[in-house]
């Protein structure tokens, strides 16, 4: 008999044990759930955690108003599938209660405005552990984000001021109005999600495979042409084979032209590929170097 | 492919960032608009060639002061292996950052400058890693280019370290000379070295034999939760959720719970309903048994011959990790065992470790900030443990101040108190 683990399995368990950790530990978590690849992976494992049980939280989603259209398909077919309860916190409806300034200009993003949404419904439902999809190899503030990580009443992140997380005994202590960030993905790579995906089939929006779309060339990266992005003198859309390899709104993800149509041909790509998921798709890093720490300092995912 | 964890460690300009930055880069595991934005940040401060330190130093209180302040986690594959790097910063809060990257790592990667030796921070992170046991350890000697590639220093600086570490319980040990800033055997073998026959770094890391540091012996299963969906569906369905944390559990094992002491036999193991032939550390299984027992959360399974130590007296290193409170006798604090939560009590501490001189220190009235003492603790409730060395799961725990919810110690048990 061989005892051996797959770095999958070995992923998966770690996950598996960390989810099931906070509904033992703290008694009102929710899952934020956008659609994109990694929160369809954690929502898988969280399944996996409890089935034959079903889900024993709901899930939430902070809709910039900006979404692509098949990622809100592919979410509400989920949450169907599943009988699970969303709760979705609204930019838009937070900008028109005047709790948000929309930013101005063709530059202008939803992305930094999700954090007053975000932190009211956690506020307002008092979940008091917040299951993101965040991984480390994502971003260099992130490398350095606990499993179990602290916010205060603020919502506010320190990371100068965390907690040692040792061997894997988390620690979900807090008091009334703080709350906890938990990221059971933190030590898969992007990788890791994809061959994860192959191998549960787990479902994904199509935007993740190629497909024809309207795009314009910004900043060095391609956009989907959206009403929500006018373009700039210059800027000219035309028509390319496309699929995103991150999925936010519609005014900060940039897509890859790619041919990529099953998940094993995405696969082949992304081992392939010289640039970074972010890099190759994410204008919200690109307003400084800290740009991610910055964000997540103020509450961001 | 296997997944290790290792945990690098240094002293300040040892060259550790520069060696990882030449792993993740020789391995191709950075990428072009990393590289780049690396390649920016050198040129704006004027750095004379680029720094792969600066791949690493995440904060931007780390970019601004140029130093390290916390573990960060780094991930790359080979062909044979996926890694996980806990990165520890030598100098700042060395001993709280060792100490919580060395609690998960398989291996630990040491770092010493050619032209100094060894140092009071390698002992000290030699001494750190055994206290966790770590079960291998690498000693890189780095650059080597600096000393004109000697075999001579090498040699010197392999029997001195030889020496201090048979003072120590390490398991495995290795020494790789090494020029992390040239790429001298990390990931390709070294011209310059010929005297040098061993493996290069990566090989090591892809070749140590890991699979027999678990506990596959002692079977140890905490219970996490209990799943009853209560569904039309699966109406009888019940079973203790959790992580294997020692031994092997197969359907029709004889199983014996704490703390009831009942027994009974394995029905089923599952995950997400799909049987599982055997269980393992570190799996995650659904375990259902064949009578209907009160067991709950902080509960334990293991066999009816070969069960924990179970009591309420510890006897236990402790490595202090907080500012502001200390450790003394008669403190109290909330402690996380496994899956089983208590309050403790400090009842004595016996001494302070000096981890440099390993000598002890017995008239030291209490544990301050990366101090590390041995210490007896009484807990509310009783506890399945194993000692640290036999299992570092069942074998560990952290203090909690209940004040601020902080978590200020680790603790590593070295059996019952008497």
């Amino acid at each position: 008999m061989s005892y051996e683990l797959s770095h999958l399995d070995a992923l998966e368990a770690e996950s598996v044990f960390i989810i099931r950790e906070v509904v033992a530990e703290l008694d009102s978590p929710v899952l934020l759930f956008s659609g994109g690849k990694d929160s369809a992976v954690m929502l898988h494992l969280a399944v996996k955690a409890f089935a034959p049980a079903p889900l024993p939280f709901p899930l939430m989603h902070v809709d910039t108003g900006h979404n692509f259209p098949e990622v809100l398909q592919y979410r509400d077919a989920r949450v169907a599938e599943l009988g699970a309860r969303l709760h979705v916190a609204s930019v838009q409806e937070a900008i028109d209660g005047g709790r948000v300034a929309e930013e101005k200009g063709p530059r202008a993003s939803r992305n930094r405005a999700q954090t007053v949404p975000l932190l009211e419904a956690i506020e307002k439902h008092r979940f008091n552990a917040v299951f993101g999809g965040a991984r480390r190899d994502e971003e260099k503030a992130r490398a350095k984000e606990r499993v179990f990580s602290f916010r205060d009443e603020f919502g506010q992140w320190d990371p100068k001021n965390q907690r040692p997380e040792l061997w894997s005994l988390y620690n979900g202590r807090h008091r009334r109005g703080e709350h906890l960030r938990v990221f059971p993905l933190s030590n898969w790579t992007e990788l890791d999600v994809w061959q994860y995906i192959a191998r549960e089939g787990v479902a994904l929006p199509s935007i993740y495979f190629s497909h024809r779309r309207e795009v314009f060339r910004r900043d060095g990266m391609l956009m989907a042409w959206s009403p929500y992005l006018p373009l700039l003198p210059g800027e000219e859309v035309s028509t390319a084979s496309v699929r995103f390899r991150t999925v936010g709104d519609m005014t900060c993800t940039a897509c890859v032209e790619s041919d990529a149509v099953t998940v094993s041909e995405v696969i082949t790509e992304i081992v392939a590929s010289r640039v970074t998921e972010r890099g190759a798709s994410r204008a919200d890093d690109k307003f400084s170097e800290t740009a991610m720490e910055d964000r997540k300092r103020e509450g961001y995912f | 492919m296997e997944l290790l964890r290792f945990a690098t460690a240094g002293s300040v300009d040892d060259g550790k960032s520069t060696l990882i930055g030449r792993l993740l880069h020789d391995t191709r595991s950075i990428l072009e608009d990393q590289l780049a934005a690396v390649e920016r940040t050198s040129r704006a401060r004027g750095d004379e060639y680029v720094n792969l330190a600066l791949l690493l130093d995440g904060l931007k209180a780390e970019r601004e002061q140029g130093i390290t302040i916390d573990v960060a986690y780094r991930y790359f594959a080979t062909a044979q292996r996926k890694f996980i790097i806990a990165d520890t910063p030598g100098h700042l809060q060395y001993t709280r950052n060792m100490v919580t990257g060395a609690s998960t790592a398989d291996l630990a990667l040491i770092l010493v400058d050619a032209r100094k030796g060894v140092l009071e921070q390698t002992r000290r992170h030699a001494f750190l890693a055994s206290l966790l046991r770590v079960p291998h350890l690498v000693l890189c000697v780095n650059k080597m280019d600096l000393v004109g590639f000697d075999v001579a220093v090498f040699e010197r600086i392999r029997e001195e370290f030889r020496q201090f570490s048979m003072k120590l319980d390490v398991a495995d040990l290795s020494f790789i000379p090494i020029s992390a800033l040239g790429g001298d055997n990390v990931v390709t073998r070294s011209e310059r070295m010929p005297w040098y026959q061993g493996s290069t770094l990566l090989h090591h890391l892809e070749n140590v034999h890991i699979a027999s540091d678990r506990n596959l012996i002692h079977v140890r299963f905490p219970v996490q939760s209990v799943l009853r969906p209560m569904s039309s569906k699966f109406p009888d369905y019940r079973a203790y959720a959790g992580q294997v944390l020692g031994g092997v559990l197969r359907p029709g094992d004889e199983v014996m719970a704490l703390p009831s002491g009942f027994t009974t036999r394995i029905r089923e193991l599952d995950l997400a309903g799909r049987p599982v032939a055997q269980a393992f550390p570190p799996m995650s299984v659904n375990v259902s048994l064949a009578d209907e027992l009160d067991i709950s959360r902080g509960d334990m399974l293991c066999r009816p011959g070969n069960p924990p130590l179970v009591g309420q007296d510890l006897d236990a290193m402790v490595c202090w990790l907080a500012e502001g409170v200390s450790l003394q006798a008669g403190a109290r604090f909330a402690l996380k065992h496994t899956t089983r939560s208590a309050r403790a009590q400090v009842k004595q501490l016996h001494y302070r470790l000096d981890v440099n001189t390993l000598s002890r220190d017995e008239t030291s009235p209490r544990l301050g900030l990366n101090e590390i003492g041995r210490v007896t603790l009484r807990t509310t409730v009783p506890l399945f443990f194993d000692e640290y060395r036999r299992n570092r799961h069942t074998g560990s725990f952290i203090l909690i101040d209940e004040a601020t919810n902080a978590t200020v110690g680790a603790g590593m048990i070295n059996g019952p108190a008497v």
